[in-house]
């Protein structure tokens, strides 16, 4: 179980407030319009956004400073990679933050990035791939943190919409595989629709708790209707 | 994505490297002070000497400055109004005599304004009497040639400052030059004149060595030269003392005046256009294309003679100027690499701190004289070693201290944007310590860190300050070597002495430079 124990973060003229928790192994959308703090609540779980009170829970446990020692792996919309790092050494830190790689780290890597679908890129820079491909990087990276809860702040925004599902799949197989717990924000409604449990609303300050998804689509609040425009 | 300017990020690398940094840098400019107060001798007070050498220095650096920006102004316009070949390379050219050694810019004007430089023979040709460059108006001169390029593109950025659709706007309204000029240009101009006139009145307040080479006397001698006067010729560390105390004076009163004005930067980029304007006519053509003939023969013929007059005499060149050029370098290269490393502390910071610390540590160089902070170290080291074995070493310290604050204009803006880009990324992967320095910082700031480095090695490898008030007649730079040269009226040997030193300021600075920007993955 994930929770936000009474969260509240204050940075003058803006404040968001969440009290929820996510079961283990759930997909979880993040919806509302831009501005409300949909990335402000990843950056709150994923521990870049100090709290101004409350704390972040895992298992029971509240947890670290330390962004890096969180149970979490994060995908952002962009600057996923290292621009001047190969894309064996950018998987790589997913392995070994100072990227002494032993012959076995190497092999890992080569793997994930099967996994994927970039068998034999691994030499390449970021500059010679296409945005699929970086993204598809950046998740052989989550496969090797293994980490039990995925972030994704809106990662395929900027693709277009054959790509953008085609990656919404392969996250949705790699989140089976490794039984995470998923949270994901996205601007678009169809993707919450498509492939996730439950969908958290932010919106005026506040992140309220997970709703399952069928459930606040067939009988959308005030809030997601006014967002969702109909 | 819309917060993610306003995520603040817990620290994640000690503060201890910046504020040792900071620190050190504190105590070399208030504890060479402190050990310069006790020192100093009231004695009689002032002497008539000193008062002339105090109304010298402000007097030189207000006309120096006066100068400098009331030529540049005609050049700026020219240069913003015309597009033309070699314009970039003219704008490039603008930024080159900051890193140029000034001995090798003194002998450059020597060769041309001197009484046996081109400018004298010709006036002879005619029966003319040949001019003089010794003296307050060759230290002034020097000055301009120094800081006529600086006002220039300080008033370039001005004139491109200008939105292009208000000269759209003036052209559709039928204005006629004299009203872009005034209500357009000199409202810009008096934004931009005061800074830059303040710049370069602070930059001549603590002139040494163009002082030293072309001043001296009663009616040329700054305080700086005093300072170094009362040391070598008479030894009296009471009286460089008093006057050390009097130069951090009118430098501090200096950065008080900076605190209100606002200062510009040169930007360095962005110059390398010229606004599209409907005012043009042939006399404006005319001006436009004297101006910057004569901007470019007053810059390029001095270096031209120093190439044509050296060259010749490089091989000939006696084994001691090679020493002194291989001490130079070792200098140049310790000089930078301490720079970067104190930089590089004070950046990380800065990003976690703010940049008031930048401002602060700007204002406090901008006050301390490096001829002061020599004076004070000298005043320190004397009683417990022999100051010139410590001159290498001190030298390049100095020269590190008084690079930074342009390193820390390079580096800071770039380590803000890294943290910005990569920050998050770097710390959800538990990038920390030196591993984030080793695989984010210095991979992703290559370009602003060659800059940094080959700005301090080339100021380092040109400096003639501290070292001349350390050093005996062993262990000499070679700036330095060639000031002796000139002493010794050896000029064929000063001359080819010139083109190494300018050679090697030029290539530290082009190799770092370059280093920095090739195979960059940006």
């Amino acid at each position: 179980m994930l929770t936000l124990e009474d969260t509240w973060v204050d940075m003058g003229d803006f404040t968001l407030a969440a009290d929820l928790s996510v079961p283990e192994g759930r997909r979880v959308a993040v919806l509302g319009p831009s501005g409300a703090g949909k990335s402000t609540l990843l950056a709150m779980i994923a521990g870049f956004q100090p709290l101004t009170r409350g704390r972040v829970m895992w298992r029971g446990a509240p947890m670290t400073d330390d962004p890096a020692a969180r149970p979490i792996s994060m995908v952002f919309q962009d600057n996923n990679l290292f621009p001047h790092l190969t894309v064996t050494q950018n998987v790589g830190l997913g392995l070994r933050p100072d990227l002494r790689l032993t012959r076995e780290d190497r092999n890992r890597v080569e793997a994930a990035l099967a996994r994927v679908g970039l068998t034999g890129k691994g030499a390449r820079k970021p500059a010679q791939l296409s945005g699929g491909q970086i993204a598809r990087v950046a998740l052989a990276r989550v496969l090797l943190r293994d980490r039990p809860i995925l972030l994704l702040d809106e990662p395929f925004d900027a693709l277009g919409p054959a790509l953008r599902a085609e990656m919404l799949d392969l996250v949705g197989e790699l989140a089976r595989e490794t039984k995470a717990t998923l949270l994901m924000v996205s601007h678009n409604p169809e993707d919450a629709r498509v492939m996730s449990d439950d969908v958290i609303l932010v919106v005026d300050g506040r992140a309220y708790a997970p709703v399952p998804t069928a459930q606040i689509f067939d009988n959308p609040p005030d809030a997601l209707r006014d967002y969702l425009g109909r | 994505m819309a917060q993610s300017g306003r995520i603040s990020r817990p620290a994640w690398l000690s503060h201890w490297p910046g504020l040792v940094a900071a620190l050190l840098l504190v105590v070399l400019v208030f504890g060479t002070l402190l050990a310069v107060a006790l020192r100093a001798e009231g004695g009689r007070g002032l002497g008539p000497a000193d008062w002339a050498a105090i109304r010298f220095t402000l007097w030189q650096a207000v006309l120096s400055a006066g100068v400098s920006v009331v030529l540049a102004i005609p050049v700026a316009r020219a240069l913003a109004r015309r597009s033309f070949t070699g314009r970039t390379a003219l704008v490039t050219l603008l930024g080159a005599p900051f890193i140029l050694p000034i001995i090798v810019v003194v002998l450059g004007l020597i060769a041309v304004f001197g009484n046996k430089g081109i400018i004298s023979i010709t006036l002879s040709v005619f029966g003319f009497e040949p001019i003089s460059i010794y003296g307050y108006h060759g230290v002034i001169l020097a000055h301009v040639f120094f800081n006529l390029p600086l006002a220039t593109r300080l008033i370039l950025q001005g004139w491109l400052s200008i939105p292009a659709e208000r000269f759209r706007l003036a052209a559709s309204l039928g204005m006629g030059p004299t009203d872009i000029a005034r209500l357009l240009e000199r409202p810009m101009l008096r934004e931009v004149i005061p800074g830059a006139f303040l710049v370069i009145f602070l930059i001549c307040l603590t002139s040494f060595a163009v002082a030293l080479t072309l001043g001296g006397g009663p009616r040329a001698t700054t305080v700086e030269l005093a300072i170094y006067e009362a040391f070598k010729f008479d030894f009296n560390l009471g009286r460089a003392a008093l006057l050390a105390l009097i130069q951090f004076a009118m430098g501090a009163g200096g950065a008080l005046i900076a605190f209100r004005i606002a200062m510009p930067g040169d930007m360095g980029t962005g110059l390398d256009r010229a606004v599209q304007r409907w005012d043009d006519s042939p006399i404006q053509r005319v001006m436009d294309v004297v101006f910057i003939t004569l901007a470019s023969l007053f810059l390029l013929l001095p270096l031209m003679m120093v190439v044509l007059n050296g060259v010749p005499g490089l091989l000939s060149l006696p084994p001691s100027v090679f020493q002194a050029a291989i001490r130079s370098l070792v200098v140049a290269l310790g000089s930078a690499f301490l720079t970067l490393t104190l930089a590089m502390s004070i950046a990380a910071l800065v990003v976690q701190r703010g940049a008031w610390l930048v401002e602060g540590l700007g204002y406090l160089t901008i006050a301390a004289s490096p001829l002061v902070v020599g004076t004070g170290l000298f005043l320190i080291l004397f009683p417990f070693v022999k100051p010139s074995d410590l001159a290498l070493p001190v030298t390049a310290l100095v020269n590190a201290a008084m690079s930074l604050p342009f390193a820390l204009r390079a580096l800071v803006p770039a380590l803000t944007s890294v943290e910005r880009d990569y920050g998050a990324l770097a710390d959800g992967l538990g990038l920390h310590g030196l591993t984030r320095v080793r695989l984010l910082w210095l991979p992703r700031m290559r370009q602003p860190i060659g800059f940094a480095l080959g700005l301090a090695a080339a100021l380092s490898m040109g400096d003639l300050g501290v070292i001349a008030m350390f050093a005996d007649s062993q262990g000499v730079t070679l700036p330095l070597q060639l000031y002796r040269l000139m002493g010794a009226y050896r000029m064929e040997d000063a001359a080819a002495a010139a083109v190494l030193l300018l050679g090697l300021s030029l290539l530290l600075f082009w190799i770092f430079d370059r280093g920095g920007r090739v195979n960059a993955d940006t």
